[in-house]
């Protein structure tokens, strides 16, 4: 007999090895994320996947699925917490997105869609950051960066480069890249590499693309996230 | 530099895991790290340099920028303002002439505040290139200035100025007697490893860091692992503010400690051990690594530990200013030359800690209970305590009472037979456990420490009634979101969000709407955090929220709603651009300020 776990009350079969956040996808049940990607190793950082599992709150991109677990997701007090910690993404950096090229591709503004985030709630931020368009082809702007830490490690773990890298601390943790000057363009990153398209948000971008999809096209302008994540992520979890 | 780098990087056999001992040694030589000493050592090392970068970043005490030669750190720690923080802080200043967080223009001398340094009994306190500085006054600080200005090397400096004392006022039954050295090892050996083992469950021990995990359980899990390269860690990144009582252990009982580490090696098989010493302790390096000298010419440490063919030994590894590295897995990712963030849970480090292998990772004061245990046997120490708390427990009182220092209770003991034994009174509140444990007030003095209902690391905090609860919470706050490490969203943003809002709120610029908020968000960062950093982030406001709401309500203003940020402030800009300073150029920023 296959193990299986209770999600919010439905019955779901699991692997060994797997997290819950693979066994729900696997069974058609989408958990908010935005710094999980099947592909590369869990973060478990942005904390939008967090589930109830018996009693307890854990990251459901890094917690191993045991047979027997009861967890919730979709309840009323989970979701609106997952908007709040939308919500902080949002105020921490600088989040504007009538004025971003991403808008409609983004996966933090179709989370707070989602999420049914009608305001920022929390004070502004306002924080300085820098756009670093130096690179030919692939420019960073800082200020929509959630240091989800995807393209570190899609630098990594499928470009077998190193060409990002999150340091500093607290509220002031920041992107670096792996060049002498700091600079992109210095990096041996190529626009070709999936480290310069795996950006959740729009803070790394693919120059002279911009707008070839018009809006109204776009990934999320006719389907929410949660269709989308199962669509695309679990078929390539599976490859 | 080249050679100087070079030669640092030789003495630890260019391993990356070395890697915060090699940026101490940069800095303390050079006073900052440049950057042509990361593009060298990441090539010695080879790592990137974006890794040690973002080391550099996380350590308060690493710095790209160049410090003064002269390093001067004040120590932040609400014990250090009630004893007069900002008047000497004052005094430094204008002394020294420069301004916290600057390098004076001649290079020679920088000014910052830090975190607690863990001298709250003899504060206010600081550190000059790492060194602790105790008991800061005018006088201590006219002659410092003229130290620096003299430019005389520290160890001219007249040693009064970083005498620190133990200042131990209650001994019990840890405290009293010095064990033997080699005794618990003999026992260990003469009784047998399992019977050892159970002598420790028996004795009910329980981890001292504040957790209380059982250390039995602990050490035989990990001796139970299948990979059998092991570790035993002792945690002495003592950085709690209040909490001191591992600086006296290591100061006073370093044998013991020591001891104690190497029973635990000796029960879960483990070849070597580290001493994670915070940086802030840096005056007791050499002397720790004296003792552990001596103790290899013992035959106490190294190969063939008493004849007894077992071999282990013991590194000191120095922090770098990172309160996070207190929790254990942030621990063994700074032992592994990297940034201190808290892994991901499970595996626990007993099955996958210090390099993948399975670690034992114990408070300084666990080790020093588990070596008299090893001797005297479990009852010994079971017999004192209550039912879920067995033993003593080892407290570090600071703030107002007659006298601050270590004390040894045993576990049960109530609040107010504490407050008596350190000549505390007319006591308003205890901050119990330090800024992540709570805050009680004075209707709860009958409270016991124990795990049952008042657990505590050992920080233990008295507010006399002429202190303001709110400056405590605020300084506790500020802390918090300081030390946050940065990894999860509702820690990293969460932290500075309460900080912004304490200050609306003691400011005076809270609104009726802004205690709920505070509540809702105090909520949302303990329960969503990823580490105890953040899960108990907001407890000084919570406990403080709990028992003293009018405190909190009476700081509003009966207005409905207020900006959180300043209006006016915000029209600055605009004003200069526009060379208009008149009264039609201000904005008020409420309505009430019209009148």
């Amino acid at each position: 007999m296959s193990k299986t776990i209770t999600l919010d009350g439905k019955i779901i079969p699991f692997e060994d090895g797997q997290t819950i956040m693979d066994a729900a996808m696997a069974a058609g049940v989408y958990i908010p994320h935005l710094c999980h990607q099947p592909e590369f190793t869990p973060h478990g950082s942005c904390k939008l996947c967090t589930v109830k599992v018996n009693g307890r709150n854990c990251s459901a991109c890094t917690f191993p699925a045991m047979d027997g677990q009861d967890v919730l997701s979709e309840t009323e007090e989970l979701i609106n917490d997952r908007k709040k910690i939308t919500q902080m993404l949002f105020v921490e950096g600088n989040h504007l997105c009538p004025g971003c090229e991403k808008t409609g591709n983004c996966q933090l503004q179709a989370v707070a869609y989602h999420l049914n985030m009608l305001d920022n709630h929390f004070p502004l931020f306002y924080p300085n950051r820098e756009v670093d368009a130096s690179h030919a082809d692939v420019m960073i702007d800082q200020s929509r960066c959630i240091l989800c830490t995807l393209c570190v490690r899609a630098s990594q773990q499928k470009d077998g480069k190193d060409v990002f890298a999150v340091s500093g601390r607290g509220i002031n943790k920041h992107l670096i890249v792996n060049a002498q000057s700091g600079l992109l363009k210095d990096t041996d990153l190529e626009a070709t590499d999936h480290a310069a398209h795996i950006c959740p948000t729009g803070a790394i971008l693919i120059k002279r693309t911009g707008y070839r999809v018009p809006i109204g096209e776009r990934i999320y302008d006719h389907k929410e996230i949660d269709q989308v994540s199962l669509e695309t992520e679990h078929v390539k979890h599976g490859e | 530099m080249r050679q100087f780098i070079q030669g640092i990087a030789e003495n630890s056999h260019y391993q990356a895991t070395h890697l915060l001992h090699i940026l101490r040694q940069i800095q303390s030589h050079y006073h900052y790290i440049p950057e042509a000493a990361i593009e060298q050592l990441s090539g010695l090392l080879n790592i990137p340099r974006t890794q040690i970068i973002s080391v550099v970043e996380f350590y308060s005490f690493f710095h790209l920028a160049p410090r003064g030669q002269y390093e001067l750190l004040i120590s932040d720690s609400i014990t250090d303002h009630m004893l007069g923080k900002k008047d000497m802080l004052d005094y430094l200043t204008k002394t020294l002439g420069v301004a916290v967080g600057e390098l004076r223009d001649d290079g020679l001398v920088s000014l910052d505040n830090t975190s607690c340094t863990g001298m709250c009994d003899q504060g206010p306190a600081g550190l000059v290139n790492g060194y602790a500085l105790t008991r800061l006054d005018r006088s201590s600080i006219d002659k410092i200035a003229e130290l620096i200005n003299q430019q005389k090397p520290l160890n001219e400096w007249p040693i009064e100025l970083f005498q620190v004392d133990d200042n131990i006022y209650k001994s019990g039954l840890l405290l009293n007697q010095q064990i033997e050295q080699g005794a618990a090892l003999r026992s260990t050996f003469k009784r047998g490893i399992k019977e050892t083992l159970k002598e420790i469950d028996n004795s009910g021990l329980r981890g001292r860091g504040g957790a209380g995990f059982k250390t039995a359980i602990k050490w035989q899990f990990c001796s139970e692992e299948q990979q059998t390269e092991r570790y035993v860690v002792c945690n002495a990144d003592e950085g709690e503010p209040g909490t001191f009582k591992d600086r006296v252990l290591l100061n006073s009982y370093a044998d013991q400690v020591l001891e104690g580490m190497a029973v635990c090696a000796t029960i879960i098989g483990a070849k070597q051990g580290f001493l994670y010493l915070r940086g802030e302790y840096l005056h007791l390096h050499d002397k720790l690594q004296s003792v552990l000298d001596r103790r290899r010419q013992n035959g106490l440490l190294g190969s063939n530990i008493l004849g007894s063919g077992l071999d282990f030994d013991i590194e000191i590894c120095l922090g770098a200013g990172a309160y996070i590295c207190g929790e254990e897995s942030a621990l063994i990712e700074s032992l592994e030359g990297k940034a201190g963030i808290p892994r991901n849970r499970p595996p626990y480090p007993v099955t996958q800690g210090y390099l993948g292998k399975p670690t034992v990772v114990n408070n300084v004061e666990t080790f020093l209970a588990a070596a008299s245990i090893a001797i005297n046997g479990g009852d010994w120490f079971a017999n004192i305590g209550t039912e879920k708390s067995k033993g003593t427990k080892i407290l570090s009182i600071s703030g107002d009472c007659a006298r601050p220092g270590t004390y040894e209770y045993p576990f049960g003991v109530t609040v107010q037979t504490i407050l008596n034994g350190c000549g505390a009174v007319d006591v308003q509140g205890i901050q119990v456990g330090g800024p992540s444990g709570v805050f009680i007030s004075n209707q709860e003095f009958d409270r016991k420490l124990a795990f049952e209902d008042l657990a505590t690391g050992g920080s233990f905090i008295i507010f006399n009634s002429s202190r303001n609860i709110l400056d405590a919470v605020h300084n506790f706050t500020h802390f918090f979101a300081h030390e946050s490490c940065g990894f999860c969203t509702p820690c990293r943003v969460g932290t500075s969000l309460l900080k912004k809002q304490i200050d609306k709120i003691v400011e005076g610029h809270g609104s009726a709407g802004d205690v709920v908020a505070l509540e809702e968000l105090c909520q949302l960062v303990k329960s969503y955090s990823h580490c105890g950093l953040g899960q108990t982030a907001a407890n000084p406001i919570l406990t403080t929220l709990e028992r003293y709401p009018d405190l909190y309500q009476s700081r509003l203003k009966e207005i409905s709603f207020e900006p959180g940020f300043d209006l006016d402030g915000a029209l600055e800009t605009a004003r200069r651009m526009a060379n208009r300073y008149d009264t039609g150029a201000h904005l008020s920023q409420t309505e009430s300020e019209h009148e």
